[in-house]
């Protein structure tokens, strides 16, 4: 097979690189494999993933929405119903793909599936999965994305060009999510503390101003919803999606920023609870 | 080449790896053996280094695989106890992946992929799905797999379980031309034939712990006789006899189905025997294996 081993090809020295234990600049590998699977096998669960916001536009917007009639936007201008909840499901449907990549799919892949476990035994450290598994996951977010603003265009709820940028914010939010995500799984032993995250992650679909403004609350819920990662995301694509920006769209935008930066931090941290143990 | 001092493991109050010591040279083929829950998958794990140990030292090449894990495991082909195949891809892709995660070039990877497929006698279903794969042929390719980086170190965990005996013997014959090559070889195994075959060194591991180590004739010659002489009296009778048989032999073990006298001379032992008028239904003298070491190292009872 080989030419005959020496003692020579034995000694190794060690790189000085910082965190050459964890990471080999290989993440491209991953992201590979990762388009190569879903290329021969589940391209299924992709497309249905794309539906689901865009049925809940259907029913609530279209649907819910001629009881509703117009409501105030944004910038105070009267806007249809469907208008009013699409760039919320677009955040919504960020959180929850990103979400799901982040944690369900990798405590699967890395407790029962095995594949990270395959992954880890080559030249791969923790932090070139973490890394890979995280672009797969918002280059999915981006192209549901995509499909869900060509779907709002086609009903008409795109009226200006600049609304084309919910889809690098959708990224954003999905960015913020996937990178607290895969800290968090490294938590969860079991799938009873994985049940916890879809806990979380309903009652703030519902309640972060999604469906009807933040002012039906009474203040101190105001303040609860506003210190959660979804109404940022909710109220920054909506104003994207008219154009109209007041000084908060600064805010939501670096709640996201640091979100990501701290949720890479921990992930960084915690990675070998997550992948070593 | 390999060097664990103290090396221990432990997952809250149980010690998986308790406190073992060893060293493994360029080239040498290794075996760990021990029951099932003995602590040698998590000692493969932590050679990997994909498991941090909780206390003591291990080197690698020189290196620490917790420190330089990447580099430590660009030479290692792992072979884990269970098949860890990506089933998402096909046969061949697999191979290719798997070299990629190596960060090697597919002008190296198209050839080397087909050549190992060759290997496995995987030739024909280069395209095909994973899962549609018999659990011989998943195990081949699980092999072939770990092959792909040319490693210098192969871990081997219980590599032949599952394969028919043709499919042993054809891997054992790799296994030991890989050796020839000068490529280390650490494996467990269950197969005291494997053992027998393949390691030139050994150790027996019992919860957590070495219970003895050296080369098989050497581990034979310390924990057991030259010739083990089998008796069957019938299985009512084998332990009640066992009394009368005091005295024969180094050693004396009544099991229920047999009695086994440990002998020098299992012939002298067996006319001993017939000359205090036992007579056994059947009679087998035969060398000492190390089977008889494990068991008498391990005990004989059941262990998960």
């Amino acid at each position: 097979m080989s030419a005959q081993l020496t003692a020579k090809d034995y000694a190794l020295s060690g790189s000085k690189r910082p965190m050459a234990a964890l990471y080999s600049r290989n993440a491209r590998a991953v992201i590979a494999r990762g388009l190569l699977a879903t290329r021969s096998s589940n391209w299924l669960i992709m497309v249905s993933g794309f539906f689901e916001p865009v049925l809940y536009l259907l029913s609530m917007g279209v649907g819910l929405g001629a009881l509703v009639g117009t409501v105030t936007g944004p910038n105070g201008e009267e806007i249809s119903y469907a208008a009013y909840i699409a760039p919320a499901l677009l955040a919504v449907s960020a959180m929850n793909g990103a979400v799901y990549d982040s944690t369900w799919n990798v405590f699967f892949k890395m407790n029962f599936s095995k594949l990270y476990q395959g992954m880890l035994y080559t030249s791969l450290g923790p932090l070139d999965v973490a890394i890979g598994e995280i672009f797969l996951a918002l280059l999915r977010g981006a192209m549901y994305a995509t499909g869900f603003t060509a779907v709002m265009a086609l009903m008409g709820l795109i009226t200006t060009p600049v609304a084309l940028l919910v889809i690098p914010a959708s990224v954003v939010i999905a960015f913020g999510f996937a990178s607290f995500g895969m800290g968090i799984t490294s938590f969860m032993k079991t799938f009873q503390q994985m049940e916890w995250v879809n806990f979380v992650l309903l009652p703030m679909f519902l309640f972060s101003a999604t469906f009807y403004p933040l002012s039906v609350y009474p203040q101190g819920i105001q303040w609860f919803i506003q210190a959660l990662p979804l109404w940022h995301g909710v109220e920054l694509l909506r104003q994207i999606s008219v154009a109209s920006f007041t000084p908060a769209a600064v805010l939501h935008l670096s709640y996201f920023l640091v979100m990501i930066a701290v949720g890479m931090l921990l992930t960084t941290l915690r990675l070998r609870k997550l992948f070593l143990r | 080449m390999i060097s664990a001092r103290q090396l221990s493991k432990h997952y809250g109050d149980f010690r998986a790896v308790d406190g073992i010591s060893f060293e493994v040279p360029a080239g040498e083929s290794f075996g760990l053996l021990g029951p099932n829950g003995a602590g040698k998958s998590t000692t493969m794990r932590m050679i990997g280094g994909v498991s941090q140990r909780t206390s003591g030292e291990l080197t690698i090449m020189g290196l620490d695989p917790e420190q330089h894990g990447p580099e430590v495991r660009a030479h290692l082909g792992v072979v884990p106890q269970q098949d860890n195949l990506d089933e998402e891809l096909r046969v061949r892709d697999n191979l290719l992946v798997y070299g990629r995660y190596f960060g090697l070039p597919m002008s190296y990877l198209k050839p080397k992929a087909d050549e190992l497929l060759e290997f496995a006698q995987l030739t024909d279903k280069a395209a095909a799905k994973v899962d549609a794969l018999s659990g011989g042929m998943k195990r081949r390719l699980t092999i072939a797999r770990s092959l792909i980086n040319e490693p210098k170190i192969l871990l081997l965990d219980e590599p032949t379980t599952g394969l028919d005996p043709q499919a042993r013997h054809i891997l054992w014959d790799r296994l030991f031309r890989l050796k020839e090559s000068g490529v280390t070889l650490i494996l467990t195994t269950h197969y005291m034939d494997e053992a027998e075959q393949l390691c030139d060194r050994l150790v027996v591991v019992d919860k957590g712990r070495i219970m003895a180590e050296g080369s098989p004739a050497q581990l034979i010659r310390e924990h057991s006789t030259r010739e083990v002489l089998e008796l069957r009296f019938g299985s009512e009778r084998n332990t009640t006899v066992a009394a009368e048989l005091q005295g024969i032999g180094e050693r004396l073990e009544p099991l229920p189905d047999r009695v086994l006298i440990y002998a020098h001379d299992g012939e002298a032992a067996l006319e001993q025997v017939n000359s205090r008028g036992l007579r056994p239904l059947t009679s087998l003298v035969r060398r000492s294996s190390l089977e008889d070491v494990f068991l008498r190292l391990t005990g004989r009872s059941l262990v998960d």
